[in-house]
């Protein structure tokens, strides 16, 4: 159980997992095993995008606007050298999608990190300190989930570009929608961990680092955090999607990634203009590619939950 | 009683189905700044209220000068000019328009702290000489003076007075006061409801002076941001006129049913000012390589525009060389020649002037403004990119953009300018040529002052007759052509849609006069 966390940096571990019973699950679910694939591909297509890519979708030097709203390539009227087409701007799609979904993964990422650390550590505090430091914590996490999440991060969203000079949002869109969705979604982590360690400090392990002489914080990193990482990996995947999801809402709304740095989310926003000019493939393509990803990380999340659950077994 | 509630019902619903045949469901991409007339000089705005206001003389649905409120007008003496009123008009709230109506807004609008100011230049005071006879007291001969007051409304004194709203706002500095959303003039419509950025409702005004050319009972005015979403609306019958239709759908549109495209040549002219500082305002090299004109020139053999015609603005724009469209008074053919494209002779004037390698600037554009004002600049920074320059593109909301523009934290940045309300070439001579200063050139170009066009625009400005004030404003206008203080673009198409049943003129200063629509069956 502890070594959980390790799994997916060290192959020694890996090894190890080969032989567990979340693996035996995994060998023998299709959903499980199709996602994993799909999200492996999608994940090597974002981290070797410079690679895959036709064309530089950022380098405005690269586009020419003589190749712009081509068709995909098999259409009529397509040219081989963009393979799903152009937009208005003649960006090659196969190579913006590639870099959009970087983007998107990098958001998804990090949010989910900022989120897990955060959700954690409060979690963590309060479920072990507990009285008016938990109340504390989790009245807040309540008065946050009484708000629907893209709201919140919205809201975030709209204070960090009001604090900001106008030329600096560019720059800072990225940052400013990691920190508006990592900040929505922190809840779920800390009452789950809250949860977890009340019902972890009355074991006999805790009691005796505390006899021991070990202090709150040791206690709390080294022998608590451990044991109530499990559930957190659930959440960590299923929230992966809708990090996902919540970056390209609010690129679709336009308060997003800016036109000229497109994430899925922002190459939906601009297709979406075209919907009615016969350039279906600019709207198409990207939304294909997230619903796929979205799809792949939640089903992911969804079978991991259950095999993690010895009540399902 | 059943029965009897049910023909109520029967006859409402019919009662219903018959009026709103005369009812016109209008979309425009955004709300008005309120419904002062004196609080903004934005165009669309100005129309917008001209619906519920009236001037002394307005435009008719040919850009042609008639008489409104005022029915008659001489020169006494060149710097007085007297105005006799229209008789038994009334305001929407049953009030007698006369003289002091005219004297309180002809005062707001001029007063220092009013965004029109500009707008009326020159006037010094208005004298009442009985009540149905003005006289404007000027500070010289002023012969755009009736062009000027086309976009002047009168509002009744009585009324600004009870809801203490004399003074004047500034909508672009966020400041409403009770004029923001309540109206009371003498135009065609009456203000019914106002809800911002939902909905604006006006109904037709019975007691109007003038025998309307429309049918229409009530104007019900949405604004839709997403240019989709308003393609959409339109499509589903669920509006009847929008402005702008976007190009890119232009196709789509005609295709449909029961609806058209309304497009013409448009006034507005878009172009490129270029900063002439002494310093750049995000560059990478030091001082400003944009005064050397031999750069400019580079940048305007860079840009394609044909190209950028053909694919951004679908075959509907007009490339020019020039600054005012031909329909405005003082263009000459001469104006219309460019520089041709030619990445080539760009790249060798750069070498040329010392910057081989190229430099950076920022390109400044807004995305809410003109006709696919973002794809224009996104394209145009390609192409610049391709002749070995580094621009750093910047597109953000047209309040964000001309507050940079106003302030000169612009290297290369579009403007539009159809010289309205004078549609006359020394709009674009006093705003965007003449040397800053005083209340000539808000939007010159940092760093650019050519000392005979400031000659020629003071001389353009009190010239009466037309013939010499024609001859300076071309030779003022081709001087700056020569010094390329603007890199022009193209001409914007007028680009409205709407149901087949509508019938609307659209005048080339792309305004919606809706006085003149007409909804058949």
């Amino acid at each position: 159980m502890t070594d959980t966390t390790q799994i997916k940096t060290t192959p020694s571990a890996l090894t190890r997992l080969w032989n567990s019973d979340v693996a035996w699950n995994f060998r023998r679910s299709w959903t499980a095993r199709i996602s994993s694939v799909l999200i492996l591909i999608l994940f090597a297509a974002a981290l070797f995008a410079p690679l895959l890519a036709t064309q530089n979708p950022y380098d405005i030097s690269q586009l020419f606007l003589l190749d712009s709203e081509l068709p995909p390539a098999w259409i009529e009227g397509g040219d081989p050298r963009y393979f799903l087409g152009t937009d208005e701007q003649a960006r090659d799609l196969y190579s913006s999608i590639l870099y959009g979904l970087r983007l998107s993964l990098i958001v998804g990422f990090a949010s989910v990190a900022l989120a897990a650390v955060v959700g954690i550590s409060l979690g963590l505090l309060g479920g072990f300190v507990g009285g008016m430091v938990d109340g504390a914590i989790m009245r807040v996490a309540d008065i946050l989930l009484s708000f629907p999440a893209i709201l919140v991060a919205l809201l975030v969203n709209g204070i960090a570009r009001g604090v900001l000079p106008p030329e600096r949002h560019a720059d800072a869109a990225i940052w400013v929608l990691i920190l508006a969705i990592g900040l929505t979604n922190w809840v779920q982590y800390a009452r789950t961990v809250r949860g977890s360690t009340m019902v972890e400090r009355q074991k006999e392990y805790v009691q005796a680092a505390r006899i021991n002489g070990v202090s709150g914080m040791g206690i709390m990193l080294q022998h608590i955090l451990p044991n109530v990482l499990g559930p957190v990996l659930v959440i960590a995947t299923i929230n992966l999607g809708m990090a996902v999801l919540t970056e390209a809402t609010l690129s679709f709304l336009g308060v997003g990634m800016p036109a000229t740095q497109p994430s899925l989310g922002t190459l939906i926003r601009i297709g979406n203009e075209y919907l009615f000019s016969g350039i279906w493939w600019v709207v198409i393509f990207p939304s294909v590619v997230l619903v796929a990803l979205v799809l792949a990380v939640n089903l992911l999340g969804d079978w991991l939950r259950d095999a993690l659950n010895p009540k399902l077994r | 009683m059943l029965r009897h509630l049910m023909m109520t019902a029967a006859a409402a619903t019919l009662f219903a189905t018959g009026a709103s045949a005369e009812t016109l469901r209008f979309a425009t991409a955004r709300d008005v700044y309120g419904l002062d007339p004196h609080a903004v000089t934005d165009s669309f705005t100005n129309i917008f209220t001209h619906h519920l206001y009236e001037p002394l003389v307005r435009y008719d649905a040919d850009l042609k000068i008639e008489p409104a409120l005022a029915t008659s007008w001489e020169v006494i003496e060149p710097t007085r000019v007297r105005f006799t009123l229209r008789e038994g008009v009334t305001f929407h709230g049953g009030e007698a328009f006369g003289a002091d109506d005219v004297q309180v807004s002809l005062m707001r609008a001029v007063d220092p702290k009013s965004p029109l100011r500009g707008n009326l230049p020159g006037l010094k005071a208005v004298e009442i000489v009985d009540d149905l006879t003005v006289d404007l007291i000027l500070e010289g001969p002023t012969p755009l003076l009736n062009n000027y007051l086309t976009n002047i409304f009168i509002l009744d004194k009585g009324w600004l007075e009870a809801n203490n709203a004399v003074a004047p706002i500034d909508a672009s500095q966020g400041e409403e006061g009770y004029t923001t959303n309540n109206a009371n003039g003498t135009g065609p419509f009456k203000l019914e409801s106002r809800r911002p950025d939902a909905l604006n409702v006006l109904v037709a005004n019975d007691a109007w002076w003038d025998t309307p050319v429309h049918n229409l009972t009530r104007i019900e005015h949405t604004p839709i941001g997403s240019d989709a979403t308003r393609v959409a609306a339109l499509l589903s019958g669920e509006i009847d006129l929008i402005e702008p239709a976007p190009l890119q759908d232009a196709n789509r549109i005609e295709a449909a049913d029961g609806v058209r495209m309304l497009q013409n040549p448009g006034l507005r002219s878009i172009m490129m000012g270029i900063n002439m500082g002494d310093s750049l305002v995000d560059g990478n090299v030091d001082g400003n390589p944009l005064k050397d004109i031999r750069v400019r020139q580079a940048l305007y053999h860079a840009i394609n525009m044909d190209l950028i015609r053909d694919r951004i603005m679908r075959g509907k724009s007009r490339v020019t060389g020039s600054l005012i469209a031909p329909e405005v008074n003082g263009y000459t053919e001469a104006m219309d020649a460019r520089l041709p494209y030619d990445p080539e002779r760009a790249k060798a004037l750069l070498a040329e002037a010392g910057y081989p390698n190229g430099f950076a600037f920022n390109l400044n554009c807004p995305n809410d403004r003109y006709v696919n004002d973002e794809g224009i600049c996104q394209a145009m920074a390609a192409m610049l990119a391709q002749a070995g320059l580094e621009p750093r593109l910047v597109t953000e909301p047209r309040q964000m953009h001309f507050q940079k523009v106003d302030n000169r934290q612009v290297d290369v940045f579009m403007l539009g300018w159809a010289t309205l309300p004078m549609l006359d070439g020394f709009s674009v001579l006093s705003a965007m040529l003449a040397t800053p200063g005083g209340e000539y050139g808000t939007f010159t170009p940092a760093g650019y002052s050519n000392p005979r066009v400031d000659e020629l625009t003071k001389a353009v400005a009190t010239e009466v007759d037309p013939e010499k004030r024609n001859a300076m404003m071309i030779e003022a206008l081709m001087l700056a052509k020569d010094d390329i203080a603007w890199l022009p673009l193209h001409q914007q198409p007028l680009s409205w849609a709407a149901r087949d049943t509508v019938e609307v003129p659209q005048a080339a200063d792309d305004l919606v006069r809706l006085w003149y629509a007409r909804v058949t069956k």
